[in-house]
C-alpha cells in the first residue's frame, strides 16, 4: 500500500440485494489533510464511509490503518481504532447537556458514581481548545446547529484521535457559521488529523479540501489534488461525460415564443437558500432548470411555489404583480407543483389512484364543493387512458403502483387543474425506461398545447432535448441562461462548474 | 352508505359479543312496550352508549387527521355544569342548549388551535384542556354536585319520541349528520390526505391547518352534546364524575371500529358499531350476575380478543393458513 496513507482501502465491493452499490472501490488518506468525498445521488459515498467506519461490512476488499490491516466490524470497533464519524443529523442527545454529551458512556467516575466535577472541568478544557465558549452544564438543545456540530466533532476527535468522517456538515450552517467550522477543522489538520469531508457544495470543496475522490455509480472515477484540478474538470468528473461527444442534439429544435412573459420573478430569493435571480416564463416554453445537487435547483421551485417565502424580489402574473406565500397563492395564480420527493411530498399512499388525481382540484374548489362522483369518475378514466397509467384501476391505492405510475398520477393531478405553469423538479428519477419516455412526450406535447413548464433535472441529455431555454445554477446562483442554439450538454457543463460568486 | 363489505369485522364482532351475552342472559333480547316507550336490555346498550357514541363520532375524524383528543370527558364535564347552571337558573331549553353547544365548539376550536396553528402535538394539546377542564367546571358548579328539577330539560335524557328513548336517537341523528357533512361534502376526502401524508396535501393546496381545526371544533360539539345528555339523565351535573374516562372507551370505540391511530382513511359508521360493543359489554357482564369485580377483566379480554382478529400481522397469518387449507383441499 501506499506508504504515506494513514487510512487506506482497496477493491471495496458491496451489494445489497444483488444489486452491487460499490463495485472495487479504492480509496487513500493521508494525516494532515482534508479530502472530500464527491458524487451526484447513488455514487456510493454514503456507502463507503459507512464501510469505512465500520457501520456495514464490505463484500470484499481490504482496509489499512496506519500501515496495519484492520476490520472494524462496528462503529465501536473503528473509534477503538481511532476513526470517527460524525453524521448529517448530528448524533447528540439534544436534552442532555453539553457536558454529558461529549462523555456519554464514558462518563469519569469515582466510587462507581459519575464524577460530575471532573465531567465540566474536561469539557470545558476540551471545548476551549475549539474556541467555543459553550456551558457544559447548559442542554445541547439550547444551542445552534453549528455549535452542536463542533461539540459533535470534538466528541469523535476526542474518541478516536486519527481519522475523521464529517457527513455533509454544513447541510444546514448559514456562511458565517460554515467559515466557523471550517477554522477547527484547518485546526485538526494541523494538528495532523486525516480529514474526510461529503459535500455537494463544490465551492466549499475549493475552499477546505486538499484533495478529492470523486465516485460515480459505485465506482471510483479518480483522486486528485484539489490545486491541479479544474473546476470544470472536477464536474466532468462527477456527471461522467466525456465532453467531447457529449453533443446531444435537440429532439424538438422549439425556440423561445415570442409571446409576452406570464410568469415573471425580479430579483426572488431567499437569503441561505438561492441568491437573487430574475426569471420569465412564456407559454409554450419550457425552462430546464439544470445544476448539481445542492445547487439551489429544488430551493428554486420551492420559491415559485409559495413553500418557501422570498426574502427579497417580487413575482407578476401577466404583468399583474402577486404574492406567492403559499402553494394556495401559487396555485391560485394557475400554478402546479410535482416535486422531486414522491413519495413523502407527491403521493397519498393509501388513498386511491382516482382520489389522488382529483385531489388538487378538490382542494382549489373548497371542501364544500364536492366533485361528483361521475366527474372525479370521468378524470380518473381520461387520466388514466390519456397517460397509460398501469394498471388502470382507478380504485387501487396509488401505494401499490410502480414509481413510473405514481408519477404519472401525480402529473395527471395537476393537469386536472388545467394549470397555466408547471413545475416539475425532477420528472423522471427513479422510474423505467418506458415511463421516462412516455414523461418526455408529454412535456413536449404540453408545451405544444401552450402550457408554460418550467423542469429541473440532473439528466442534461434530457434538458438539452425538451428545453426552449436553459437556466444553469451552481453554487445557489442562477449563473447562466442558455437558448436556441447555445443549448448543448457541453455548453451545460461548461456552466455548471462557474462558481456561483463568478456570475 | 359506507359498503357493508367493510364492516364486516366490526358487525362480526358485535353478532359474536350479542349471542353470547344471549346465551349468559337469555333476557337481554326481549323487548316490550311499557307507557308508549321501548323497554329492554337491548334498547338499555342504545341509550347507554349514547355519550360514548357521541364522543366517538368527533373522535373519528380527529384521529383520522393522526391527532388524539383527550379532553371530551372534560369538556363534557364542563358543559354539563354550564347547562345544569343555565337550568337551575329558569333559563329556556332553547337558550341551555345554544349556550352549552356553543361552549363545546369554543373548547373544540381552543384544541385545534393549539394543534392546528401552534403545532403542538395533539396529545399534548388536549391533555391541558382535560386537566384544566374539570377544575373549570368544579368552579362553575362550586365543588357540589348541582341539582335541578326541570322536566322540559330531562326530556333530553330520559324522554321518548315515538317510543324510541332520546339518547338514541341523539346519537343516531348526530353519527348520521356528521356522516352525511364529511361524506357528502368533500371534507372526508381532504381530511383523510391530511391524515395520510399532511406534506403532500399543503402541497396540493389543502389547507390542512383549517380541516383539523374544524375536526377539533366537531368533536367538542359532539362532548358537549353527551355532556347534556348525562346531566339531562341524572338531573345534575357531578363535576367530578361526568364523562370521567369516557374519552378512553371514545378511542377504544374508534379503535375497534378499524380507523388506524396513525390517521387516514375513517368510518364513522365503524366506531359507532365499536362504541355498541363496548357497551354490549358492560350491560352484559352486569346482567350476567358475575361479580363486578370480573366487570373490567372480562371486557379487556374481549377486547383483546377483537384488537387481535383486527391486527395486520394476524390477518396476513390467517390469510396463509387459509391458502394452506385450500392447496390441501384441492390435493386430497
Amino acid at each position: 500500500m501506499t506508504h504515506d496513507a494513514l487510512l487506506s482501502a482497496q477493491g471495496i465491493d458491496k451489494s445489497f440485494f444483488g444489486v452491487k452499490v460499490l463495485d472495487g472501490v479504492d480509496f487513500s488518506l493521508r494525516g494532515g489533510e482534508i479530502h472530500a468525498l464527491l458524487g451526484e445521488n447513488g455514487a456510493g459515498k454514503s456507502t463507503l464511509v459507512k464501510i469505512l467506519t465500520g457501520a456495514y461490512r464490505r463484500d470484499a476488499g481490504a482496509m489499512w490503518l496506519d500501515g496495519q490491516e484492520v476490520e472494524p466490524r462496528s462503529v465501536a470497533e473503528a473509534q477503538a481504532l481511532g476513526i470517527g464519524t460524525v453524521y448529517q443529523e448530528v448524533n447528540l442527545l439534544d436534552n442532555l447537556t453539553v457536558a454529558e454529551n461529549l462523555y456519554l458512556g464514558r462518563q469519569p467516575r469515582r466510587m462507581g458514581m459519575i464524577d460530575r466535577r471532573r465531567m465540566r472541568g474536561d469539557a470545558a478544557t476540551l471545548l476551549a481548545r475549539y474556541g467555543v465558549g459553550a456551558d457544559p452544564d447548559e442542554t445541547l438543545a439550547h444551542y445552534p446547529v453549528a455549535v452542536r456540530q463542533i461539540i459533535a466533532i470534538a466528541r469523535a476527535v476526542d474518541l478516536s484521535g486519527k481519522v475523521l468522517f464529517l457527513d455533509e456538515p454544513t447541510a444546514s450552517l448559514d456562511a458565517r457559521e460554515v467559515q466557523a467550522l471550517f477554522t477547527v477543522l484547518r485546526q485538526l489538520r494541523a494538528q495532523g488529523l486525516g480529514i474526510v469531508i461529503i459535500t455537494h457544495f463544490l465551492d466549499q470543496v475549493y475552499q477546505i479540501a486538499d484533495r478529492v475522490t470523486v465516485l460515480r455509480n459505485g465506482r471510483m472515477v479518480g483522486s486528485r489534488a484539489i490545486a491541479e484540478l479544474p473546476r470544470r474538470d472536477l464536474v466532468a468528473m462527477m456527471l461522467g461525460r466525456e465532453l467531447a461527444e457529449a453533443t446531444a442534439h435537440r429532439g424538438s429544435g422549439a425556440t423561445q415564443p415570442d409571446t409576452p412573459a406570464a410568469f415573471l420573478f425580479e430579483g426572488y430569493g431567499k437569503r441561505g437558500s438561492i441568491a437573487p435571480f430574475d426569471l420569465d416564463i412564456r407559454p409554450g416554453e419550457v425552462v430546464g432548470i439544470a445544476g448539481l445537487l445542492g445547487s439551489g435547483r429544488t430551493e428554486t421551485a420551492r420559491l415559485m411555489f409559495g413553500i418557501d417565502r422570498p426574502d427579497s424580489g417580487q413575482a407578476a402574473v401577466d404583468g399583474q404583480p402577486v404574492t406567492l406565500h403559499s402553494p394556495q397563492d401559487a396555485i391560485g395564480h394557475g400554478f402546479g407543483m410535482c416535486p422531486e420527493e414522491r413519495k413523502t411530498d407527491g403521493i397519498v399512499g393509501d388513498l386511491s389512484v382516482r382520489q389522488n388525481i382529483v385531489l388538487a382540484l378538490q382542494a382549489s374548489r373548497g371542501w364544500a364543493r364536492p366533485i361528483p362522483r361521475r366527474e372525479a369518475d370521468a378524470l380518473a378514466e381520461r387520466y388514466i387512458k390519456a397517460l397509460d397509467i398501469r394498471p388502470p384501476d382507478p380504485n387501487r391505492p396509488i401505494k401499490f403502483l410502480s414509481g413510473g405510475n405514481q408519477q404519472k398520477a401525480i402529473l395527471a393531478r395537476w393537469l386536472a387543474t388545467d394549470p397555466r405553469l408547471l413545475i416539475l423538479d425532477e420528472p423522471t428519477r427513479g422510474i423505467d425506461i418506458g415511463a421516462h419516455a412516455e414523461i418526455i412526450n408529454l412535456i413536449e406535447k404540453l408545451r405544444e398545447d401552450g402550457m408554460a413548464l418550467v423542469v429541473i433535472s440532473s439528466e442534461i441529455e434530457e434538458l438539452v432535448a425538451f428545453s426552449t431555454r436553459v437556466i444553469v445554477l451552481s453554487d445557489r446562483h442562477h449563473v447562466r441562461e442558455l437558448r436556441g442554439a447555445e443549448i448543448t450538454a457541453e455548453a451545460i457543463v461548461e456552466a455548471m462548474a462557474v462558481p456561483g460568486d463568478a456570475a | 352508505m359506507t359498503k357493508l363489505k367493510q364492516l364486516r369485522p366490526q358487525l362480526l364482532a358485535l353478532a359474536v359479543v350479542l349471542v353470547l351475552i344471549g346465551l349468559i342472559s337469555p333476557g337481554f333480547f326481549s323487548v316490550t312496550v311499557q307507557n308508549g316507550r321501548l323497554y329492554g336490555s337491548l334498547i338499555d346498550v342504545g341509550v347507554r352508549v349514547a355519550p360514548v357514541a357521541l364522543l366517538a363520532i368527533g373522535m373519528t375524524l380527529v384521529i383520522a387527521t393522526k391527532g388524539i383528543d383527550l379532553s371530551v370527558g372534560a369538556v363534557m364535564a364542563i358543559t354539563g355544569a354550564v347547562a345544569a347552571t343555565l337550568v337551575a337558573d329558569g333559563h329556556s331549553v332553547p337558550v341551555v342548549l345554544a349556550v352549552s353547544l356553543a361552549l363545546g365548539l369554543v373548547c373544540g376550536i381552543w384544541n385545534g388551535v393549539l394543534v392546528a396553528f401552534l403545532d403542538i402535538q395533539p396529545i399534548i394539546a388536549t391533555l391541558i384542556l382535560m386537566v384544566a377542564g374539570r377544575g373549570i367546571a368544579q368552579l362553575i358548579t362550586g365543588g357540589v354536585i348541582l341539582t335541578f328539577n326541570d322536566p322540559a330539560f330531562s326530556f333530553i335524557g330520559s324522554g321518548a319520541v315515538l317510543g324510541i328513548p332520546m339518547p338514541i336517537l341523539i346519537w343516531l341523528a348526530m353519527g348520521l349528520a356528521v356522516g352525511l357533512l364529511v361524506r357528502r361534502s368533500a371534507l372526508g376526502l381532504l381530511i383523510e390526505a391530511v391524515g395520510i401524508n399532511r406534506r403532500a396535501s399543503m402541497l396540493v393546496g389543502v389547507r390542512a391547518r383549517f380541516l383539523i381545526l374544524a375536526t377539533y371544533a366537531i368533536s367538542g360539539l359532539c362532548a358537549a352534546m353527551a355532556g347534556m345528555i348525562v346531566t339531562a339523565d341524572i338531573h345534575g351535573a357531578d363535576a367530578n364524575n361526568a364523562g370521567l374516562w369516557l374519552e378512553l372507551d371514545a378511542i377504544l370505540a374508534v379503535v375497534i371500529g378499524g380507523t388506524s391511530l396513525a390517521g387516514g382513511r375513517f368510518s364513522i359508521t365503524a366506531s359507532l358499531i365499536g362504541a355498541l360493543i363496548i357497551q354490549a359489554l358492560n350491560t352484559g357482564i352486569l346482567m350476567s350476575g358475575w361479580p363486578p369485580e370480573f366487570n373490567l377483566i372480562v371486557k379487556a379480554v374481549v377486547i383483546v380478543a377483537i384488537l387481535t382478529l383486527q391486527s395486520p400481522a394476524v390477518a396476513d397469518e390467517l390469510s396463509v393458513l387459509r391458502g394452506m387449507l385450500r392447496r390441501k383441499g384441492a390435493k386430497s
